[in-house]
């Protein structure tokens, strides 16, 4: 039984609760978003596979794809996070349980929203931020709500200093406020309908600076913050140079700010607009190595750690792959590249080399690592399953961006290739026919990696139940042990 | 390119923002030690399960 009435609950404990709530529901988010995924892969290789079900045509189903793998997944592993590691660092409980509350249910019913209009045909149409007019007032209170709650903490600290994550889940909370609302602004025409305040070559510019900045902020600084804390805590080191973690706090998000253009290169976007983006692009490369490098080098004195400590294996290779991907992406941002990528699958390719080799491994290291301490354990039920978890995971993602990088490379070299007298070499649908053979590879790496996820929920379940969920007491809060239970 | 009637304002008042942000951070004293707050979270022990006196006994 785990029932936390059981568990005395106080201003002298850590606020658990929502830390666990949307912990245990981010793992389920995980499988949902990436069965739809697995979905997205498999239609296109078999259309026929949904049957012309319009609920689930691919392209009602590819945004709740990614909103339910950035927003339902990645969210709640990082409110789960977030508010774990700000109380853990403040020495204080969380600001308002009721909001904290509030918060967790509010963000699970914009996911279940989401889950309803988004196969409906319910669609603003803009990447990432599909979801219609009533859902983004929704998004915008939960939001509000976790601002307060976070920097709430944060000001009733019992700590002089602000940890480092906490800067980060910060400048991510306030971001991601402001591109939320900005991109959003529209005209409701009816209670489903709403037309957006911005058009053309404005909207798209709009809308680039909102998407890219959901990847810098909400899939970037929010989980750096995340790294600063776990893999420390995991690899028993402090951080590397802490130093160095704050100056790249600043310059990585003033830099990112800037580069939402690389997303429109060759378009009807304005040269100096994309040139801009362009060069803050590249420079980019610099404060996110920084993160890599810092987070990497935490290790020191600790390798030997990795023979045997699987969540650190994927911490490490989650850094390893955000390197990878932070590279790849200021090269795909120069327009030469660009002019190849451009819509082909490598860019595919380089977002989920970024979203399942960086974001998801570096939660579900944290998870491995959260979820038995809010049962009062150490380690999750089967270290050798979390073993066997990393390596399906890394097989998976190997399989699926290899497999795309060559489809890629491949659609793009032959949607340029020329015949002498000037005209196309190959008709659209034969680069089709011929990336086939990587769309079955690529469904098997996302095969792969939703068997780890699922592997990971049976660890999860094994470890949570017949356990009592406990709210840890605040170090340093006077008498703690002394007093009977009350 | 009207939408930068809107992108400039909304950039520089962040940029007001943040260096207010960075001043006060200088003036409260966070950056003055960089060494220790990287070892307290490792001195916090999360591990540790609650003790008996923080958990009801329903047989006392």
């Amino acid at each position: 039984m785990a029932s936390s009435a059981l568990t005395a609950s106080g201003p002298d404990t850590f606020n658990y609760k929502v830390v666990r709530q949307f912990a245990l529901m981010s793992v389920v988010w995980a499988i949902v978003g990436m069965l739809v995924g697995v979905i997205l892969a498999a239609q296109l290789i078999w259309p026929e596979i949904t049957f012309n079900i319009p609920w689930l045509s691919y392209g009602r189903l590819r945004p709740l794809h990614t909103n339910a793998v950035i927003f339902a997944f990645g969210g709640s592993a990082l409110f789960a996070a977030s508010y774990y590691v700000v109380q853990r660092t403040c020495h204080t409980r969380l600001f308002c349980d009721r909001l904290a509350a509030f918060t967790f249910w509010g963000w699970q019913l914009v996911i279940v929203l989401a889950a309803i209009t988004l196969p409906l045909g319910i669609t603003a149409s803009k990447e990432y931020a599909e979801l219609e007019w009533p859902i983004d007032i929704l998004i915008a209170l939960v939001w509000v709500a976790y601002a307060v709650v976070f920097f709430g903490t944060v000001i009733k600290r019992k700590t002089q200093h602000i940890y480092v994550s906490n800067w980060f889940f910060g400048a991510f909370i306030l971001t991601i406020a402001l591109l939320h609302i900005v991109n959003n602004i529209e005209m409701p025409a009816s209670l489903w309908k709403s037309y957006s305040a911005y058009s053309g070559a404005q909207d798209a510019m709009i809308q680039w600076w909102y998407a890219h900045n959901a990847v810098g902020f909400f899939l970037t600084t929010s989980f750096l913050g995340l790294m600063y804390y776990f893999i420390p805590k995991q690899a028993e080191r402090p951080i590397y140079s802490y130093r160095l973690s704050i100056v790249h706090f600043w310059a990585l998000n003033f830099t990112y700010m800037w580069a939402g253009p690389h997303h429109l290169q060759h378009t009807a976007l304005p040269d100096w607009a994309q040139s801009l983006g362009m060069v803050f692009s590249l420079i980019l490369l610099a404060p996110s190595w920084g993160g890599m490098i810092n987070g990497i080098m935490t290790l020191s004195g600790a390798w030997h750690k990795l023979r045997t400590d699987p969540i650190l294996k994927f911490m490490v290779v989650a850094l390893s792959f955000y390197g990878m991907s932070t590279f790849e992406g200021s090269m795909m941002s120069i327009k030469t590249v660009n002019a190849l990528s451009h819509y082909t699958d490598w860019t595919i390719g380089h977002v989920h080399s970024g979203a399942l080799g960086w974001v998801s491994m570096i939660t579900i290291g944290t998870l491995y690592y959260l979820i038995p301490r809010l049962v009062g354990e150490k380690e999750m039920y089967s270290v050798k399953m979390i073993e066997l978890h990393f390596w399906m995971s890394t097989v998976a993602v190997v399989l699926y961006i290899a497999a795309m990088w060559i489809a890629g490379v491949m659609q793009g070299l032959m949607w340029r290739t020329f015949e002498a007298d000037g005209t196309l070499t190959y008709s659209f649908v034969e680069s089709v026919k011929a990336t086939y053979p990587f769309y079955v590879i690529r469904l098997l790496g996302g095969v792969l990696y939703l068997s780890g996820m699922v592997l990971m929920a049976w660890n999860v379940v094994k470890t949570v139940s017949k356990k009592r969920f406990v709210e840890a007491p605040i170090p340093g809060i006077a008498g703690i042990s002394l007093q009977p239970a009350h | 390119m009207e939408s930068l009637t809107l992108l400039i304002p909304l950039s520089l008042g962040l940029v007001v923002l943040i260096v207010a942000v960075l001043f006060w951070a200088v003036k409260s004293g966070q950056f003055e030690d960089l060494e220790g707050p990287a070892h307290a979270i490792l001195m916090d022990d999360d591990s540790k399960p609650p003790p008996e006196s923080t958990q009801v006994d329903p047989h006392q």
